[in-house]
């Protein structure tokens, strides 16, 4: 299918997914406020690469987006659409309809023309690139948001090639600058701060030292929910079940093992084991662009 | 009991006080006048966890629990509803084994009590049910189930609740119900919800 799908008369702008690579979802800035009916908050797992790329098209914060984890995506745009890439850095090219092909900027307003193919290759570093369109994509709500939550099974259908992802009215404003420049926000090793507590009593006095002193790797058990990480043991100082109380994203749950599971946007929205510390709201954007294999460092910082 | 504050990271404070009870009333009054910048009020078994925005911060928000005037003895607010059950879970005759009652008497037991919604965890819509007859303490399966269907009647470390939607569990299955109690279309879409009362009548087999 080539060239926009005209309804009625007027242009139907969307985007056809061709590839989603390893996991596309729709996202936006999710739902909060339900977590008393078991509803997490969900939405972009880094929340300020996503608001950057719908700031750039003026677009409100929250417009919906693709979180594309590891590149891959491939999409043809229906109707003339602009687009701009956020979080994980990763070579991108366009092909026109007439088969001319060209490289698009990072965190820069780009033209996607009608009949026009998007590819983005594997990011060099972070995990998380956001493919925003002016207009956001017009998938249909759920409970007040166009969140893919992948814990609770809650959101938009999953894109997959052959999906059609409608994009909707442009906003009234204009993009006032073509390029964000951003230092590199991925460096190899991050250092992510944390704030002890809730339930740093749980543990030995030295766990939050132990917890700061030494690298942890993530996991290949990471996704969209947590990060297992793999570190120093932080040992318990006290026996036991916590009855399930209210998590958080960046919160640093400690299972029986020891080893921190470091919650994402998606994490359970009750759990029953001890957190000991949480990580800066800031930071758990940067945790986010972490991938398994690599390294993470925590700091302590005062509240 | 006074509530104890503890620091969740930069943006949430946990509420501890002493039990459901208090919990759910606490959770009422929140709830009836929100504290400017809480964008979540989170029951759970023992706390409650508040998130919230700018210009709210910890001590904002501390002051304003301080400032709440829950009721004395919790009256459930959220209504009442009955939930018809055929007791012919896989797991009926594991918990009359680990009670030591008849499965009979299990049904009785847990059809005699009414319920209350204390929170919400799991799954959307899974409300973790109290007050129970407390002859049905049991524990989790040793193995988690991977399928559980949808309006499975389980019981579990002092809980009983229904299964939203098809999902994993390692709760004892002791019924099912063809009531919904999750539904998308629904405002809101939880049937039960925190505070309602559940009351389970037993449907014979046809």
């Amino acid at each position: 299918m080539m060239g926009s799908s005209r309804y009625g008369g007027r242009e139907a702008r969307l985007l056809e997914v061709l590839a989603t690579g390893p996991m596309a979802t729709v996202q936006d800035l999710g739902r909060p406020g339900r977590g008393d009916l078991g509803v997490g908050r969900s939405g972009a797992a880094d929340r300020g690469a996503f608001r950057l790329a719908n700031r750039l098209l003026a677009n409100p914060e929250g417009a919906a987006a693709l979180e594309v984890t590891l590149g891959g995506l491939k999409v043809r745009a229906h109707g003339d659409l602009l687009v701009a890439l956020a979080g994980a850095s990763c070579p991108a090219t366009v092909t026109d309809a007439a088969g001319r092909t060209w490289g698009i900027g990072h965190q820069a307003v780009e033209r996607l023309p009608d009949g026009a193919t998007l590819r983005l290759g594997v990011p060099s570093h972070g995990l998380r690139t956001y493919v925003a369109v002016r207009g956001g994509l017009d998938v249909p709500e759920v409970l007040g948001s166009r969140a893919t939550d992948i814990m609770a099974g809650l959101g938009p259908d999953r894109p997959a090639p052959g999906s059609l992802l409608p994009v909707g009215p442009p906003p009234k404003g204009f993009p006032t600058v073509d390029v964000a420049p951003v230092r590199d926000p991925h460096p190899v090793e991050p250092v992510l701060g944390i704030l002890p507590g809730p339930r740093d009593d749980w543990f030995s006095p030295e766990a939050l030292k132990t917890l700061c002193a030494e690298p942890y790797e993530v996991t290949v058990d990471s996704n969209r929910v947590g990060m297992r990480l793999r570190g120093p043991r932080l040992e318990r100082a006290r026996e036991g079940e916590l009855p399930p109380e209210g998590m958080v994203p960046g919160a640093l749950q400690v299972p029986p093992s020891g080893q921190p599971t470091l919650f994402l946007a998606d994490h359970p929205v009750t759990g029953g084991y001890p957190v000991i510390a949480v990580v800066c709201t800031r930071d758990v954007d940067r945790a986010a662009q972490t991938r398994p294999g690599q390294r993470i460092r925590f700091r302590l910082r005062r509240a | 009991m006074k509530p104890a504050f503890r620091r969740c990271g930069d943006h949430a404070l946990l509420v501890e006080v002493g039990g459901v009870g208090e919990v759910l009333s606490l959770y009422d009054a929140l709830t009836a006048d929100p504290p400017h910048g809480v964008t979540d009020i989170l029951p759970a078994a023992r706390t409650l966890l508040l998130r919230f925005e700018r210009p709210a911060h910890h001590d904002t928000v501390q002051s304003a629990v301080l400032r709440a005037r829950p009721a004395d003895g919790y009256r459930p607010a959220a209504g009442e509803v009955t939930i018809p059950v055929v007791y012919d879970g896989a797991d009926l005759a594991d918990v009359a084994s680990l009670t030591g009652l008849s499965e009979r008497e299990v049904v009785d037991a847990h059809t005699s009590t009414p319920w209350t919604v204390a929170f919400s965890g799991f799954a959307p819509g899974f409300g973790y049910l109290v007050g129970g007859d407390t002859r049905l303490h049991v524990p989790r399966r040793a193995e988690s189930r991977v399928r559980v269907p949808a309006g499975s009647v389980a019981l579990a470390a002092g809980f009983s609740a229904v299964y939203p939607r098809e999902s994993p569990g390692g709760w004892q299955l002791v019924g099912r119900t063809d009531v919904v109690v999750w539904d998308l279309a629904a405002d809101p879409p939880a049937l039960l919800r925190p505070g309602t009362r559940v009351r389970f009548t037993e449907v014979r087999r046809p």
